[in-house]
């Protein structure tokens, strides 16, 4: 069988499994969850008797494995199960999980989108400047901003981009809020402050790991081979050092997309960006579970699968493992 | 007042109606003794005070979920109070600015044979946004959504001595309590009631068809509402449409209102008030709320059974240095009265409870005492900046050899395990826009959330004929006795009502703003405008 297919589908595989082993996860720690949704809505205001009510008709009156096996089912089938907040609906006024989820998905998607395609294409370019003229002072410029930037806190960033790109300087604009019927240059608009933060937080990572991984193999013999008979330092690192160099930078590449994705909550708060980070936040301060049990899996679910894809490109660019003996 | 005077006073309301220009009324402004620089100070000035239509407004609100719903059984926060319960819907009645209570949906009420029924007169002609007729079958489904034994409803103990709503003719209702209630009406006024399209006999929430001064537009909870404006409102609406975005982050609330991205945004940051107060072009807005902070006591339990430690308590905390402290000087001190002084027939009980600890030591004395050792349950989900106000406390205290010692219980679940079960702890009352609604619900004998156990026989003995009386001066006279008795014996010890502080962009006008609720009585986008 192809390497790589064999790869995909033993990954699939103990993807699932992880994801099984995630779900028991999630819900043991959502039973361990203090408060309740009913209080949290109501607040000061819920007696006895409206918590009472409000648990009759969301089900939380059974047991917790019951409640287990019933979700784990219905995801089987695609079905995400329903918000606590349309307790009380009628019928077709129900809110599916999966209806407030998607969006949202696509919202982080999107932004997430839009930040990697400015951050991966820089770092990388960066990152072989830095390593083709290293110690000299642009690769020192280069390091000591890119680390300056890492190392503040994203909200720290996301502020004085607002301050300056914002409030002093209207350039942009601070709320980056995403309505249904918007065009792609205006959204684009909108979400420039945010793209530019996560750009500024996720650079450093991808851009020193390229660095170092071709600056690793500049010391190997065939490298020594290429410069002594002539070729081009650029060219030396774009067509003999990088092609080996691809795997471990397509793992970083691969984290810090998963963290695109799962870990921007800050930098949507921010910048009041309807995205996926938000909804989970909101979700488990309101105690809506089955949309915390929903985030949940759909985060792990990402990680598994760009991770999946970090393992196809190492064995897509490493001969040995594409054509094994 | 010179002739020419009197026709520039004459000319100044005319302006506000565009019946006067600008060229006309400096000349008027100079014949009268003016310079022409004062005179197109007043003339812009009066242009703004008269309100006018048009504009696209955007307001920040400082809440919101993704859980929220167009139910009003719900309504949590003001992420969907002042969109849907303010911008979107009427009740039968309204508190206004200076806490008096009107008609709205209603034309008028009156009180039936006794006050335990209350007949409501529909306002004749109104509509629906759908273009539907209100009648007396949409009010009683709207009442009857927050009762009944399903009900999720934060208004189901409110509406608990409701017996029955019938309709009597086309336009009249006619509720019948299980008691004598004079403030009923208000109670009609609160924002979980109100009123809703009856749809194959049940309220239909669902659809956002309600009466209110905006339209439902597009909705995504815990993000933004839009609305536009009802062109067959039967009262006032002045912008083209209106935007609500939750910004629960009040740095980028900051920014966006500065950046003049919102018009207005709630609870502006207290730290930084000063640096935003320097904007040319943001107002702050600060007016005094119903809403208290509170550190009650259960006055059958030992040693706060003693009335004379009790007051002790009460005389050993600095509250001025806690509103100045804790609150950054946006609060009032309290006076041990939870009836804030914007309440019909709120009164300020006299001694008046200041920090004093001669006074606090002779209390204590009294009581028998030498010095006093105290737990006090505290946690910030009670109100922000609880703990700090404790703490606070704790050092006032012991200049009048009192130790109260400090418990820092956990936010979560703080009202489920700490309040109404700890002898002394943190609490936080929102708005009761009348005397007997807020006595009703804290401090008569017996209520649920009766949270310092108070069961004084001459209070409830009070409490029930206030309730049933309709003459005004007698209702102030009962009223006083019965805030004086809470001030003097009750556990409640009141330490601060809050201020809403919000900020404004200067295109925005408004009349005088509301206190009974957040974002002028919740009725923001109805009264303001563009100036």
């Amino acid at each position: 069988m192809n390497p790589v297919l064999r790869t995909v589908l033993q990954r699939l595989g103990l993807g699932i499994a992880t994801l099984f082993v995630v779900s028991i996860i999630i819900s043991l720690t959502i039973e361990m969850l203090p408060g309740d949704f009913a209080k949290a809505i109501l607040g000061q205001s819920a007696t006895p008797e409206t918590v009472a009510a409000f648990q009759r008709e969301v089900g939380l009156d059974r047991s917790p494995v019951v409640r287990y096996v019933e979700w784990v089912g219905g995801i089987v089938r695609g079905d995400f199960g329903e918000s606590y907040a349309s307790a009380g609906s009628l019928a077709g006024h129900r809110r599916l999980v999966s209806e407030m989820i998607a969006p949202r998905l696509l919202n982080t998607l999107f932004l997430a989108g839009a930040a990697a395609m400015i951050a991966v294409p820089l770092s990388l370019f960066l990152g072989i400047m830095a390593a083709l003229y290293r110690n000299s002072y642009f690769d020192r410029a280069v390091n000591v901003v890119s680390l300056t930037s890492i190392s503040s806190p994203e909200f720290f960033l996301a502020y004085i981009l607002i301050m300056f790109l914002a409030v002093k300087f209207p350039i942009f604009v601070s709320l980056a809020s995403i309505t249904p019927g918007m065009s792609l240059g205006d959204r684009l608009y909108a979400i420039m402050l945010p793209t530019l933060t996560l750009v500024l937080v996720i650079v450093a990572h991808m851009m020193r790991m390229t660095r170092a991984a071709i600056i690793n193999l500049l010391a190997s013999p065939y490298i020594e081979m290429s410069r002594l008979k002539g070729v081009k330092p650029l060219q030396i690192i774009l067509r003999h050092a990088l092609p080996n160099a691809w795997a471990p930078i397509a793992n970083v590449i691969a984290l810090n997309l998963a963290y695109l994705v799962v870990g921007v909550v800050v930098v949507e708060v921010v910048f009041t960006y309807p995205g996926i980070g938000q909804l989970m936040v909101d979700a488990v301060s309101k105690r809506d579970l089955p949309v915390v049990q929903g985030c949940a899996l759909v985060f792990a679910a990402t990680y598994i699968l760009l991770n999946l894809l970090a393992d196809v490109v190492t064995i897509v660019s490493n001969p040995r493992l594409l054509h094994p003996r | 007042m010179s002739e020419q005077l009197e026709k520039l006073k004459l000319a100044e309301k005319l302006v506000g109606r565009g019946k006067v220009s600008r060229r006309q009324f400096v000349q008027l402004a100079m014949a009268a003794g003016l310079t022409a620089a004062t005179g197109e100070l007043m003339f812009t000035k009066a242009a703004r005070a008269e309100p006018k239509k048009g504009g696209s407004a955007k307001f920040g609100l400082a809440h919101g979920a993704t859980t929220d719903s167009l139910d009003p059984a719900g309504y949590p926060d003001t992420g969907t109070q002042i969109p849907f319960a303010g911008a979107m819907s009427n009740n039968l009645t309204i508190v206004d600015a200076d806490g008096n209570i009107h008609p709205d949906l209603a034309e008028s009420f009156e009180p039936g044979k006794d006050a335990a029924t209350w007949i409501f007169k529909i306002r004749n002609g109104v509509t629906f946004h759908n273009g539907k007729s209100v009648t007396p079958e949409d009010v009683i489904g709207s009442f009857q959504h927050h009762m009944g034994p399903d009900s999720k409803s934060a208004a189901k103990s409110l509406l608990a001595d409701v017996t029955e709503i019938k309709a009597d003719g086309k336009d009249k209702v006619v509720f019948t309590l299980g008691g004598a209630n004079a403030d009923f009406p208000y109670v009609a006024s609160e924002y979980h009631i109100p009123i809703m399209p009856v749809v194959d006999g049940k309220a239909d929430w669902q659809s956002g068809v309600r009466t209110g001064a905006y339209v439902y537009g597009e909705y995504e909870p815990g993000v933004r509402a839009h609305l536009t404006r009802n062109p067959n409102y039967y009262g006032t609406a002045w912008f083209d449409d209106v935007e609500f975005l939750t910004i629960a982050d009040v740095t980028a609330r900051t920014a966006a209102l500065t950046a003049g991205q919102v018009h207005w945004i709630s609870r502006a940051d207290l730290k930084t008030l000063n640096l935003l107060k320097r904007d040319p072009n943001v107002n702050i807005d600060e007016v005094q709320g119903l809403g208290h902070y509170t550190f009650p006591m259960h006055v059958d339990a030992a040693p706060f059974d003693n009335a004379d430690v009790r007051t002790a308590l009460k005389y050993a905390v600095n509250r001025q240095d806690i509103v100045d402290k804790v609150f950054l000087g946006h609060a009032t001190p309290g006076n041990d009265n939870p009836i804030a002084p914007l309440v019909k027939f709120a009164i300020d009980p006299e001694p008046k409870h200041t920090y004093d600890p001669e006074k606090a030591k002779f209390h204590l004395k009294k009581a028998g005492m030498e010095n006093l050792k105290v737990d006090l349950s505290v946690a910030d989900a009670a109100f922000n900046g609880a703990v700090d106000a404790a703490v606070l406390y704790q050092q006032h205290a012991k200049a009048c050899g009192i130790d109260i010692n400090v418990v820092r219980e956990p936010n979560d679940g703080y009202w489920d395990n700490v309040w109404l079960k700890k002898a002394w702890c943190a609490s936080y009352w929102g708005g009761r826009p009348t005397c007997d609604w807020m006595f009703t619900t804290t401090y008569a004998k017996g209520a649920a959330w009766n949270e310092t156990n108070f069961a004084h026989p001459r209070f409830n003995e009070l409490l029930v004929q206030g309730r049933a009386e309709t003459d005004e001066k007698k209702r102030a006279a009962i009223y006083a006795e019965m805030q004086q008795l809470q001030h003097d014996e009750g556990g409640g010890l009141v330490l601060v009502f809050n201020n809403y502080v919000d900020a404004s962009s200067k295109k925005l006008a408004h009349g005088k703003i509301a206190g009974n609720w957040e974002g002028d009585g919740f009725k923001i986008a109805e009264r303001w405008w563009f100036a």
